[in-house]
C-alpha cells in the first residue's frame, strides 16, 4: 500500500548509513586500543571505563528529560557511548570513581548538552571535559599507573581493584610513575640533556603501548590501525590526521634536526601521549572540525602546531587537550573563509565571465 | 604532469547503487497495447501551456496537430493515435500534488491511422532555420527531463558561435535503462539526428552542402560528442559503430557518478568549461542535447513525425515485469503499471523520473508526458529511511554537492526561517540533484528544505510584486479622485461664473430696458 | 596611597571618556528619524485597517514607537515583519507569526445587481464593471481588504480562500520528528 500522505522529494533512495551506524563503526575502530589499555592497566581501568560510559549515558537521559524529550532513541544513537568512551580512554587508568562521573557530567552537561545536545557543540566534549579535569584536578590526572596486566600476579586482583577505583591507590609511589612525555619534561627542568634522558626509552613498547599513560591512548600501533581502518570505512576522512601528523613531524623534525639534545624527535612525539587517539579520533569529531577539505587540512595542521608548541614549551607535557579545544574554536572561522567554490561563480561568488575566444 | 591538472574534475556527486540490471538486457518494449483513453496535458514543457486548435468531438488522426505553442518558449502537442477528442478540461497533472492540469482527453479508436505528412529525401539541402522550424513544429523538447523546446536551443545555436555539440547519454539515474537501449537500439538514428542537429545549428547562410563526414570544408564547424557513462559498454560500441563514418561525431566514454549527467557537470568534464552563473551554454559555445532528442530529431525530420510518444523505464522492487517500453504520450500510470505487473500491495511509492530527482506521484491516475524518462514502484527497503535525526555535521553533504554548496549550513538557516542567509548561502545555485539527501546518515531531506525556500523565496518575490502593484493602483486611484474632484470643482465654478455671468447680463438688459 | 591614585585616575578617566561621549551626542546627532517613513513605505499602503490602526501610517508611527509589534501587518506575513524587525533592530520570533490565508473577493454572478458601490470603494481599483452589469474582481490585483464586502447590498461578494494551482503550489516546509517526540 502507498503509506504516503504528503509530497516527498528526490532523492527518494539513499545510503543506508546512520548516525548510530557511524558511532558504533567509531566505537569499533577505538575497541582494540582500549581493550589493550584495560588489559594493561588490570581491572581498575575496567571499573573506571565503565563508569565513565554508564555515567555519561546517564547525563545524557538526565539531560534529555529535563528538556521534555523521550531519552531512548537518543540514547541509541550512541553519541553519549562514544563521548563517555572517548573521556574514558583519555583519563589516567586508575583514576578514582569520581573523576569518571563528574567529566563525563561535564563532557555531556557543558559540553554538549547546553549547547542543544548532538550536532550543536562547539567544543569536543570529551576534550573539554578532559581539560576541565586537568585544570581542576592536576594531582589526579596526572598520577599515572605502572602497567600491571590483568591476570599477572603482580596486579591488582578484583577485591583491589575495587579498593583502588573507590578509595584511591594506597601505594602511588610504588604503583605509579611517570608518562614518557612527562618524564622528559621533569627531567628538561633539571638541565639533563635528551641522549641520557631516554636511556631506558623502549620505542617498541611505547609503539605498542606497553608504557605508562592515559587509559586507552598509549598504544600507538592499536589507535592507528584503528585510525586507517576508519579512513578506509570511508568514516572518516584523510585530511585531518594527515594534517596533524605531518605538521608535528615537520615541525618536530626541524627541531630536532637543529638541536638533538633539547628538542625530542618526529617519531618520538608521534609514539607517545595522546597523539595517535587525537589525530584519528578526537579532532576528526565532525560536529567540532571544519566541513571543507581545505578547512580540515587547516584544521588539521593547526591543531598539530599547537600541540607541537605546548609540547615544547609549554607548562604541559602534554598538549592535545588545549590544541584541540582552540582549533574548535577556530572552526566556525575557518569555515567562513575556507569554503567550496560554487559552480559557475568565482571563489567571492561572483559570477564566472564568460570567456573570449 | 600538466595534463593531470588541466584535466576537467568532477566535482562532487555518489556512486549510487545502479539497479539498473533488471531491465538494461531486455529490448525495448514495443508491444505495450494502445490506451482506450488518452490524457494529454498541454503543458508537457518549459514555457506557455500550448493552446488547444480541435474541439470536442472532432475527429483526428495520429500526429495531428492538438494544441499550437504559444509564443518563444513553448511546444505544440499531437495526438499520439488516431481517434475522437472527448473532452478538454482540467485533468490531475502528473505533479507531486495531483493538482489539475488542462488536459485533451483522446479516445482512441485502435486504428492508429496515421495524418499523411510529405516525406524529405535529403534534410540536409533543407536550410538551418527550416531544421529548427520543423523540430518546433514537431513539438520536441528536451527528453532528459528539463523538457526545453529543442527548436529553442537550436536557435541559440545558430546565434551563438557554438563549437561542441554534446550529446547526453550519461543517464546516471538509477534504475532508468531508456536511454540506454535507445542507444543500444536505434544508435544509427540517434547519429543521424546529431547530424540533423549539426546541420540546424549552421549558422553560415548557403551552407547547405552535405558531405559524407558532415563538415564543411572552409567554415567553421562544430563537433560533437557522444558522452556515455562507462557503465554501459554496449551503448558505447552501439553509437560508436554508428557514428564511425562521421569524423565530427566522436564518442567517449564518461565515468559513472552521478549526477554526472547534469548538463553543467558534462560541460565542464567534456570541454573543460565552466558555464558561468546565469548563462545559457551557448553562451560559451557549448550546447547540450539528451540522446532521446537526438533521436526524436530523427524521426521528425526524416518522417516528418512528430513527437508523439516516448522510452519510459518501468521498474522498482515492486514491479514483476521491470522493462522499457515505448508508450504513447497521455497513458495513465495505472496502464503502464497493470502492462508491468506491478504489485500495488508492496509499492511504496510511486516516483516519475528517476529515484533522485524524480517526484513522489500521490496515485496512478495521472499521464505520462514528454519529461517522463521512467515511472517506479519502490517497495518501502528500497525507500531511503525517513526517520530525520540531528544533523551531526559529517559534512558528506558539502563533499557530495556537485554545485559546491553547503547543504547542512543552507538547511540550518532554512530551518530558522533566515531565507536571505539561505539565498546568500547559494540556494539558487542548487540544482536538486539530491546527493546531500542520498548521502546523508541522518536522513535529513536536504532537498525538499531547498524546494521548500526557493518557493518561499518567489512567493516572498511575488508578495512584494503584489504589494508594489497594490501601491501604484492606490496612487493611481488617489491621483484619479482628486482629478475628478478638481475637475468638479472646476465645473462647478464655470457654472457658478456662468450663472453669475447670465444674471449680470439679465441685470444689464433690465436695466437697459 | 595606591587606592587613592587608583581611584582618581579611574575616576578621572571616567569623566573624561564621559565627556566625550556626551560631545559626539551633541555634534554627531542624528537627526530625528525618517524610520516612520521607511515604515511605511514598507507597509501595503492599503490602509485596510486589520492592524487595528485607521491606516498605515499610524500603523507606522505606533510601529517607530515601539508600541506595536514588528508582526503588526496580517497581510504582510513573515516576509514584512522580518523587514521590519530588521529596520527597527527587533528580535523576531517567527514560530509565533501565522502566515495570513491568502483570500480574494469573489462576485457571486447571481445575485449581483450592478450597484457600482463595491468598485467605489476599492483601494486598488480590483474590481470591474459598468452601472447594472455584473462586477468581477481582477484577482491579481485584490489584497482582501474586504472593504467591498461591507458595502455589498445583496452580499454577493464575498472572501474565498485562492486556490491552489500547479501555478502557486509550494513544497511544505518539512517538519522535523523531534517536535512530534516530545513527552507529554
Amino acid at each position: 500500500m502507498i503509506a504516503y500522505i504528503k509530497p516527498s522529494s528526490g532523492a527518494h533512495v539513499g545510503v543506508k548509513t546512520s548516525v548510530s551506524h557511524i558511532m558504533w563503526q567509531v566505537m569499533l575502530a577505538l575497541s582494540p586500543a582500549t581493550a589493550f589499555g584495560i588489559w594493561c592497566f588490570g581491572w581498575p581501568a575496567l571499573n573506571l571505563f565503565i563508569i565513565t560510559v554508564l555515567s555519561a549515558v546517564f547525563f545524557e537521559a538526565f539531560c534529555l528529560r529535563l528538556a521534555g524529550r523521550v531519552a531512548k532513541p537518543v540514547i541509541m544513537d550512541g553519541s553519549a557511548v562514544l563521548t563517555g568512551w572517548l573521556l574514558a580512554i583519555t583519563l589516567p587508568p586508575w583514576a578514582p570513581w569520581w573523576l569518571g562521573v563528574v567529566g563525563a557530567g561535564l563532557a555531556i552537561v557543558l559540553g554538549k548538552q547546553v549547547y542543544g545536545g548532538l550536532g550543536q557543540n562547539l567544543f569536543n566534549p570529551a576534550m573539554l571535559a578532559r581539560v576541565a579535569l586537568l585544570i581542576s584536578f592536576p594531582m589526579e590526572m596526572t598520577t599515572w599507573a605502572n602497567v600491571s596486566p590483568l591476570f599477572f600476579p603482580a596486579s591488582p586482583g578484583l577485591a583491589e581493584s575495587l579498593r583502588i577505583t573507590f578509595t584511591g591507590i594506597a601505594d602511588i609511589d610504588a604503583s605509579t610513575g611517570a608518562t614518557t612525555l612527562g618524564f622528559i619534561k621533569t627531567e628538561f627542568s633539571q638541565n639533563r640533556l635528551l641522549p641520557e634522558i631516554l636511556q631506558d626509552y623502549s620505542a617498541l613498547l611505547n609503539f605498542i603501548g606497553w608504557t605508562r599513560g592515559s587509559l586507552g591512548e598509549t598504544s600507538t600501533l592499536l589507535l592507528g590501525l584503528g585510525g586507517v581502518w576508519l579512513i578506509r570505512q570511508n568514516i572518516i576522512q584523510w585530511y585531518i590526521p594527515l594534517a596533524l601528523l605531518l605538521t608535528v613531524t615537520l615541525l618536530a623534525g626541524i627541531f630536532h634536526v637543529m638541536d638533538s639534545q633539547h628538542y625530542i624527535s618526529p617519531f618520538l612525539h608521534l609514539n607517545s601521549g595522546a597523539m595517535m587517539c587525537v589525530a584519528f579520533f578526537i579532532a576528526t569529531d565532525y560536529v567540532t572540525s571544519p566541513n571543507t577539505p581545505a578547512g580540515q587540512l587547516v584544521f588539521g595542521a593547526g591543531c598539530g602546531l599547537l600541540m607541537f608548541v605546548i609540547r615544547t614549551w609549554g607548562a604541559y607535557p602534554e598538549g592535545a587537550g588545549f590544541a584541540v579545544l582552540l582549533m574548535n574554536a577556530a572552526t566556525p572561522l575557518i569555515d567562513h573563509y575556507i569554503r567550496p567554490r560554487i559552480y559557475g561563480r568565482d571563489h567571492k561568488g561572483k559570477a564566472l565571465e564568460i570567456p573570449k575566444s | 604532469m600538466l595534463s593531470f591538472f588541466s584535466k576537467p574534475r568532477i566535482r562532487g556527486g555518489v556512486h549510487a547503487e545502479e539497479h539498473k540490471a533488471a531491465t538494461a538486457a531486455l529490448p525495448i518494449a514495443s508491444n505495450f497495447p494502445l490506451p482506450k483513453k488518452l490524457y494529454i496535458p498541454l503543458q508537457q514543457h518549459v514555457g506557455k501551456a500550448a493552446e488547444p486548435v480541435i474541439k470536442v468531438g472532432e475527429k483526428v488522426l495520429k500526429g495531428q496537430l492538438l494544441a499550437y505553442s504559444q509564443g518563444m518558449i513553448s511546444a505544440p502537442v499531437h495526438a499520439p493515435s488516431s481517434g475522437v477528442i472527448l473532452d478538454v478540461n482540467d485533468y490531475p497533472a502528473p505533479h507531486p500534488s495531483a493538482l489539475p492540469i488542462r488536459t485533451i482527453v483522446l479516445a482512441t479508436d485502435g486504428k492508429d491511422e496515421w495524418l499523411a505528412s510529405p516525406v524529405i529525401t535529403d534534410p540536409f539541402q533543407l536550410a538551418p532555420e527550416d531544421i529548427s522550424l520543423r523540430v518546433g513544429a514537431a513539438g520536441i523538447v528536451g527528453l532528459g527531463g528539463a523538457t526545453f523546446p529543442t527548436a529553442v536551443k537550436l536557435n541559440m545555436g545558430r546565434e551563438n558561435h557554438i563549437d561542441t555539440l554534446i550529446i547526453n547519454g550519461a543517464e546516471c539515474e538509477p534504475y532508468l535503462c531508456c536511454d540506454d537501449r535507445l542507444m543500444q537500439e536505434r544508435a544509427e538514428q540517434i547519429i543521424d539526428g546529431v547530424r540533423l542537429m549539426l546541420h540546424g545549428m549552421t549558422n553560415s547562410p548557403g551552407a547547405n552542402l552535405h558531405l559524407p563526414e558532415g563538415g564543411r570544408p572552409g567554415i567553421k564547424t562544430t563537433n560533437a560528442v557522444v558522452a556515455v557513462e562507462d557503465n554501459k559498454p554496449h551503448a558505447f560500441l552501439a553509437m560508436k559503430t554508428a557514428a564511425k563514418p562521421y569524423s565530427l561525431i566522436k564518442v567517449i566514454q564518461i565515468p559513472t557518478r552521478y549526477p554526472m549527467g547534469w548538463d553543467r557537470q558534462l560541460i565542464r568534464y567534456v570541454t573543460g568549461r565552466e558555464v558561468p552563473v546565469g548563462c545559457r551554454s551557448s553562451e560559451i559555445g557549448v550546447t547540450i542535447h539528451n540522446v532521446g532528442t537526438a533521436y526524436a530529431v530523427h524521426k521528425a525530420i526524416r518522417h516528418g513525425q512528430p513527437l508523439l510518444g516516448r522510452v519510459i523505464t518501468v521498474a522498482g522492487g515492486a514491479v514483476k515485469r521491470p522493462m522499457n517500453v515505448e508508450v504513447p504520450f497521455g497513458t495513465l500510470i495505472s496502464e503502464l503499471f497493470d502492462f508491468c505487473e506491478v504489485n500495488p500491495e508492496v509499492t511504496a511509492r510511486i516516483i516519475m523520473g528517476g529515484p533522485m530527482m524524480g517526484d513522489a506521484m500521490p496515485h496512478t491516475g495521472l499521464p505520462t508526458v514528454k519529461a517522463t524518462s521512467g515511472v517506479l514502484a519502490l517497495t518501502q527497503s528500497e525507500l531511503k529511511n525517513t526517520d530525520e535525526q540531528p544533523c551531526i555535521r559529517c559534512a558528506s553533504c558539502v563533499s557530495v554537492c556537485p554545485a559546491g554548496l553547503r547543504p547542512l549550513d543552507m538547511a540550518n538557516t532554512i530551518r530558522t526561517n533566515q531565507l536571505e542567509a539561505t539565498v546568500d548561502l547559494g540556494l539558487k545555485d542548487c540544482i536538486s540533484c539530491g546527493c546531500c539527501s542520498y548521502i546523508c546518515p541522518s536522513n535529513i531531506p536536504l532537498v525538499q528544505y531547498f524546494k521548500y525556500a526557493s518557493g518561499e523565496v518567489m512567493a516572498r518575490q511575488q508578495a512584494q510584486h503584489k504589494a508594489e502593484q497594490t501601491r501604484r493602483l492606490i496612487d493611481a486611484r488617489n491621483a484619479r479622485l482628486e482629478r475628478m474632484a478638481l475637475q468638479q470643482r472646476e465645473e462647478e465654478l464655470a457654472r457658478l461664473a456662468a450663472k453669475a455671468e447670465r444674471e449680470r447680463l439679465k441685470a444689464e438688459q433690465g436695466a437697459l430696458v | 596611597m595606591y587606592v587613592l591614585s587608583a581611584i582618581v585616575s579611574l575616576t578621572v578617566l571616567g569623566l573624561f571618556l564621559g565627556l566625550l561621549l556626551g560631545i559626539a551626542a551633541r555634534y554627531l546627532k542624528v537627526e530625528s528619524s525618517p524610520v516612520i517613513d521607511e515604515l511605511e513605505a514598507l507597509l501595503p499602503g492599503s490602509q485596510c485597517g486589520q492592524c487595528g490602526f485607521p491606516g498605515c501610517r499610524p500603523a507606522a508611527e505606533a510601529l517607530a514607537e515601539g508600541k506595536a509589534p514588528a508582526t503588526i501587518c496580517p497581510p504582510g506575513g513573515s516576509a514584512l515583519a522580518e523587514q521590519i524587525a530588521a529596520l527597527l533592530g527587533l528580535d523576531l520570533d517567527l514560530s509565533e507569526i501565522k502566515e495570513p490565508e491568502l483570500l480574494v473577493a469573489k462576485v457571486s454572478e447571481a445575485t449581483c445587481t450592478g450597484c457600482t458601490r463595491c468598485f467605489k470603494v476599492c483601494p486598488t481599483d480590483a474590481i470591474v464593471g459598468a452601472p447594472k452589469q455584473i462586477h468581477a474582481v481582477v484577482a491579481d490585483a485584490c489584497i482582501a481588504c474586504k472593504k467591498c464586502i461591507d458595502v455589498c447590498p445583496t452580499e454577493c461578494l464575498q472572501m474565498h480562500p485562492v486556490e491552489v494551482t500547479l501555478r502557486n503550489w509550494r513544497w511544505a516546509k518539512p517538519v522535523l520528528p523531534e517536535a512530534s517526540r516530545a513527552v507529554c
